[in-house]
């Protein structure tokens, strides 16, 4: 290996010396924190750059990437690394200094590594990665570069449509990352020992499955411009990209990086169940996260007692995507409070469901009623209920409600969803009078101490959902039922947060977007769209002039109804699910028929028959997909 | 309840971390180190750590001090620094542990200043700079201006002096009582340098007798 700098983390160190004593928050640039990982460079085969597209503060809790830095640190041919996006003042300090983007953990440049693994949890983050490989001086675009340059690669759930960002990452890994990222690795280490070119590394990565390289496969439109397919340009690779399934949750990270500075979430995150049997209509998660698998009782306390000991942190998440339909909650809030819980730890049980008994798991738990309390309704009409096919009683959540208030706790969150399919105005009146039904409760069982808040988010029909067929709302229609939300939500103790409509439809069309979204990307990063995620940094003029200069109209994405044969920007890609299932499913919420848990009754989504020779190797209980023989399912 | 006070260098690793987060920095080392922190009562318990006084952002320290309170009576020096030793993150060094009287004053009523050594990182002309510290200390007053609120920096410098050699250095003593706390940085600013251009250690804290 030629191509290390080996003095560059020390002329980058420096520079560093003069550049950090005038930039906010300094400690964001360091390294250095309590558990990171710092081997030698030339002891190790592979280095790796772990990346999250955004500051430090987001990126340093994000669960995924310390996965990753834990499992590859582990392994003693590899080095793990992390880098984050510095804020608008050091990015100013590093280019005009001409300092490339560095590692925390030794300052060498991002460039000097051989994998830089890219996590893209959501679409926001899309220009941020432009600006992350500029500031490395890593070519932007995937075929500028060559075998002196890091491997691109990037996970994550915004990657189930990895096309809008086709032209920029080498290969995707879709699905759970936690096995194929060494696959990856493998292979990255069997080609640089070839000595073969880039392309054939680009060809070796796309036979590990669950792995898409865009570059093998091109897209042929129709001609009036919608998508014909998105199709193999070399025989040797998959028409379809499955993701990838972990059959069992490996041994959760328990040496969290415990930051010197402040961040958004300082505690120790355990996952104590992945995917969700629910079938939210509009949730992207539940439909890509199947099937659903949980940690024992036991290994979760052990997980906690350990990474409590390692990091000294305070707080513990018990992470899900729906705590209430773990299969032992009781069992494992009776034990985290007994073996966990001193006094002075706070631990945290979100999506909890709307039922009284939450209230009480959460009264075990915590042992005292902290802060809020939060709930996520979606919808306030049974039929709107239907068509998302998110079933609750108004009745049980004044329940629940006055059960909160009544046992203590000051303050109730509330999520709403706004631009729901066939939603009416007399659907969204309907969220402002169940708002107001919870406050009269609230003032009823503690009087004006009793506080709401409100989220309202509005809709966006996610790839790989029941309602990938469906438009979006109208812009018109979004405005009209915020600006009514706003008029009917004013009341003493009742706070209301809404997502600007704007900020929703940009995510609508990177989350539909087909590769052309490539250019409409550079082009507003070029406009100074970055930071898309940050509201104070939202350049929405930078994406609609780029849209006009790419001659394509962001409505064909979003606001466009399609025919049940509509091939979609991500018709290749799988998440094990079926398109026919999806589609029933749609149908479904037409008729305005529920579907039910599916832990209790299988509905054929097809991850079971795709994944039947892994569930054969499996313990019958691994998996909460009812059923005996997974090939009928 | 035992009152145990820690003499330590903060070094490189902890440089960018600020006075509010070191609380947590001990919190969480103190935890890790599986020592019985004592809570203070009431709604919102918080451990019992006591720093002796800020030390601005981006400087480094042979001589901080913080006092923390434990719970366990058999705690001793020795199983303290034992069991602390490995629970530190990088960026800070002990130097010595002492058990002090829980009624005992306030770490931070004692201090009374302290001496800061300040490395140029640009050449700069040794004349011109004794010049100018003369100029500084023959000052009656320095009025100066931070966080559009002006006061006076002379009586908060005891006392100023060049350190000749390359790279160039000043050593000055600064008043670090509580409410009344000279800045290494505005030093550099009066002295017409620039507060960034230097590598700054402070490197004594002289506490007032209890």
């Amino acid at each position: 290996m030629t191509k290390r700098l080996s003095e560059s983390a020390e002329i980058i160190q420096e520079k560093l010396e003069r550049i950090l004593p005038t930039v906010t928050k300094p400690g964001r640039y360091t390294g250095g924190e309590y558990n990171q990982v710092v081997k030698d460079w030339q002891a190790v085969q592979t280095r790796v750059a772990l990346a999250f597209p955004d500051i430090y503060d987001l990126g340093l809790p994000n669960l995924g990437l310390a996965i990753f830095y834990e499992a590859l640190n582990d392994r003693p041919d590899v080095l793990a690394e992390r880098v984050y996006l510095p804020w608008l003042d050091m990015e100013a300090a590093l280019r005009s200094a001409g300092v490339p983007l560095y590692s925390l953990e030794t300052h060498h440049a991002i460039a000097d590594f051989d994998i830089l693994g890219i996590t893209l949890p959501y679409e926001t983050l899309y220009t941020n990665t432009l600006n992350l490989l500029d500031l490395a001086g890593i070519p932007l675009l995937s075929k500028e570069r060559t075998a002196q340059h890091p491997l691109v690669i990037a996970g994550g759930h915004a990657c189930y449509n990895p096309e809008p960002m086709a032209d920029y990452i080498d290969a995707f890994a879709i699905g759970d990352g936690e096995e194929v990222f060494h696959d990856i690795v493998n292979v990255q280490q069997a080609w640089a020992k070839s000595g073969a070119d880039r392309a054939a590394l680009l060809r070796a990565l796309a036979q590990i499955p669950g792995v898409y390289v865009p570059a093998l496969y091109a897209p042929r439109y129709c001609a009036d411009g919608t998508l014909a397919g998105v199709e193999p340009i070399e025989a040797s690779v998959p028409r379809q990209v499955l993701k990838r399934v972990v059959g069992q949750l490996p041994p959760a990270p328990t040496r969290f990086i415990v930051p010197s500075i402040d961040v958004v979430h300082n505690r120790v995150s355990v996952e104590i169940m992945r995917g969700c049997t629910r079938g939210c209509r509009f949730c992207h998660a539940g439909m890509v996260n199947r099937p659903v698998r949980e940690r024992s009782v036991a290994e979760v306390v052990q997980t906690i007692q350990t990474a409590v000991k390692q990091t000294g942190f305070e707080e513990i998440a018990l992470l899900s995507l729906s705590s209430s339909d773990y299969s032992r909650i009781v069992e494992l809030v009776e034990q985290v409070r007994e073996k966990v819980t001193g006094p002075h730890l706070t631990v945290s049980l979100p999506s909890l469901r709307i039922e009284s008994f939450s209230v009480e798991l959460m009264e075990r738990l915590r042992g005292g009623r902290q802060g809020s309390f939060t709930l996520a309704p979606e919808a306030a009409t049974d039929r709107m209920r239907n068509t998302i096919n998110k079933p609750i009683q108004d009745q049980q959540l004044l329940e629940t409600a006055a059960e909160l208030y009544g046992r203590g706790w000051p303050t109730l969150k509330l999520y709403f969803m706004i631009g729901h399919p066939s939603e009416t105005l007399e659907d969204v009146q309907a969220i402002a009078d169940l708002c107001l039904e919870v406050m009269a409760v609230g003032r009823k069982a503690i009087g004006r101490r009793a506080s709401l808040h409100v989220g309202v988010s509005t809709f966006v029909p996610k790839p790989h959902t029941p309602f990938q067929w469906v438009a979006c709302d109208a812009p018109e229609m979004i405005e009209a039922k915020i600006q009514l939300l706003r008029r009917a939500l004013r009341s003493p103790g009742l706070k209301m947060n809404w997502t600007d409509p704007r900020e929703t439809l940009l995510e609508a069309w990177l989350s539909r977007g087909d590769r052309r979204l490539g250019e409409v990307i550079w082009r507003a990063w070029q406009h100074g769209a970055k930071f898309d995620a940050w509201q104070d940094q939202f350049n929405f003029e930078a994406w609609q002039t780029a849209f006009e200069e790419s001659g394509l109209n962001p409505a064909d994405y979003t606001h466009r109804d399609r025919a049940e044969d509509e091939v979609f920007a991500w018709d290749h890609i799988s998440p094990g699910v079926s398109k026919a299932y999806l589609l029933d499913e749609y149908h479904a919420s037409l008729e305005g028929r529920l579907t039910g848990d599916c832990r209790e009754q299988c509905y054929a989504c097809g991850i079971l028959p795709q994944f039947a020779a892994m569930r054969r190797q499996l313990p019958k209980s691994a998996w909460f997909c009812p059923g005996g023989d997974p090939a009928k399912a | 309840m035992k009152r145990i006070r820690i003499h330590y260098a903060k070094t490189e690793g902890l440089r960018y971390t600020s006075n509010l987060d070191m609380q947590k920095v001990w919190e969480r080392a103190l935890r890790r180190a599986g020592l019985p922190l004592y809570y203070s009562q009431g709604f919102h318990p918080q451990p019992r750590i006591q720093q002796a006084c800020p030390l601005p952002l981006g400087l480094l320290s042979r001589c901080e001090i913080v006092d923390v309170w434990l719970e366990d009576d058999t705690c001793t020096l020795e199983s303290t620094l034992k069991a602390l030793q490995p629970a530190l993150p990088t960026g800070i060094e002990l130097l010595k542990l002492e058990e002090i009287d829980p009624a005992a004053p306030a770490l931070q009523k004692l201090a009374g200043s302290a001496d800061y050594d300040i490395t140029l990182l640009d050449p700069f002309p040794v004349d011109e700079l004794e010049r100018r510290t003369a100029a500084l200390l023959g000052a009656e007053a320095l009025i100066r201006e931070r966080r559009g609120k002006n006061y006076d920096l002379r009586p908060l410098v005891e006392d100023l002096a060049v350190v000749p050699g390359e790279p160039l250095r000043l050593s000055a003593r600064l008043s670090v009582r509580d409410g009344a706390t000279g800045r290494p940085d505005e030093l550099l600013a009066a002295l017409g340098l620039d507060p960034f251009g230097a590598r700054i250690v402070r490197v004594r804290l002289i506490l007032a007798e209890a």
